[in-house]
């Protein structure tokens, strides 16, 4: 994929397949004409209102992405228990907090992925996304439930850290400072730079991120 | 018990829970003191609640037409429940509808101040 080229048809394809796909399943009936007027209407919403370009370069590994939503299904349903369990507590009030985490990745994608998955999970928010310094501030419920500031801002990172393992290069993992996936490590494509950062955040704080 | 009769009882379980979710989730409304702590209980228990309902209705039903657009359903709901929450949010932190002092660490309003302070420089 060439970044800033013209959009060409063929990359449109994938969405107005997907709009007729839509337009379909609401009519409810696979008929020619629900097929063919689908098709109309992508193109037509795809040339009146043309979404910007994510550009997606990474690699998609079965392993990590079967581990990211794993694990994603695992904490809605665990976080939904904790946060019901915040609002039946009457008579105390919970401690919230907003914290800044800086992420680690460089891309857009993946800031973004990162961003939903955590609002998504009950008991944290996304209150604020600088995307020029891939700056998270999330907005935690109940601080003593999570386990401590820390602790929840290295879910956020581990939320990451699943993200890019389920979808990005092993060459953005290993700019990203870690280490690479753990399942591919035995064969021996180790990058050099992995070793520096290991699990925790990089070590000087705001502005490390760069574009 | 025949199949029919275990779909029926694991559909009526699914319902029951989320409807508990989804009433769970407007007394978290009702009663968190701030804005944020609100849009907790708006948007999350809600999601699972939804899930278990759209799961119980689809067993219930048992449709193949009717599950995919529950699917869709539930898609749509993954989507964009964390935009309306970060938009609220959002808007909540700059119009000063959040209140800082019942939060135990803010870091956000720290570096808004202090990229006030560097563009008053």
């Amino acid at each position: 994929m060439r970044a800033g080229g013209p959009r060409t048809w063929l990359e449109k394809f994938p969405m107005v397949l997907w709009l007729t796909a839509l337009w379909v399943l609401f009519w409810g009936e696979l008929s020619l004409a629900n097929v063919l007027v689908g098709v109309l209407i992508g193109l037509f919403v795809m040339t009146v209102m043309p979404m910007p370009r994510i550009g997606f370069e990474g690699r998609v590994s079965v392993i990590g992405t079967a581990i990211l939503l794993g694990k994603f299904a695992v904490d809605v349903a665990m976080a939904s228990v904790q946060v019901a369990g915040q609002a039946l507590r009457f008579g105390r009030d919970p401690h919230g907090a907003v914290i800044r985490v800086p992420l680690r990745g460089h891309s857009d994608l993946f800031l973004t992925l990162t961003a939903v998955l955590c609002s998504l999970v009950p008991g944290s928010i996304i209150v604020e996304a600088h995307r020029l310094s891939g700056t998270l501030y999330v907005h935690i419920l109940d601080v003593p439930t999570v386990g401590g500031v820390e602790k929840a801002k290295a879910d956020v990172l581990a939320q990451e850290r699943r993200v890019l393992y389920a979808l990005a290069t092993d060459a953005d993992i290993a700019e990203a400072g870690l280490p690479p996936r753990p399942w591919k490590r035995s064969r021996g494509n180790r990058p050099n730079a992995a070793s520096a950062v290991d699990n925790g955040r990089p070590t000087d704080g705001e502005g490390t991120v760069t574009r | 018990m025949n199949v029919s009769d275990i779909a029926m009882v694991a559909s009526s379980v699914l319902l029951v829970l989320g409807s508990l979710l989804t009433l769970i989730a407007a007394i978290g409304v009702t009663r968190f003191p701030d804005l944020l702590a609100r849009m907790h209980a708006a948007t999350k228990p809600q999601v699972l609640g939804l899930v278990l309902m759209m799961a119980g209705l689809a067993l219930a039903l048992g449709t193949s037409q009717v599950t995919w657009k529950l699917t869709l359903v539930v898609l749509f709901q993954l989507i964009t429940a964390p935009v309306s929450a970060h938009m609220v949010g959002r808007a909540g932190y700059r119009t000063g509808k959040v209140r800082s002092d019942l939060l135990v660490v803010d870091e956000l309003t720290d570096d808004l101040r202090a990229a006030r302070e560097e563009a008053d420089r």
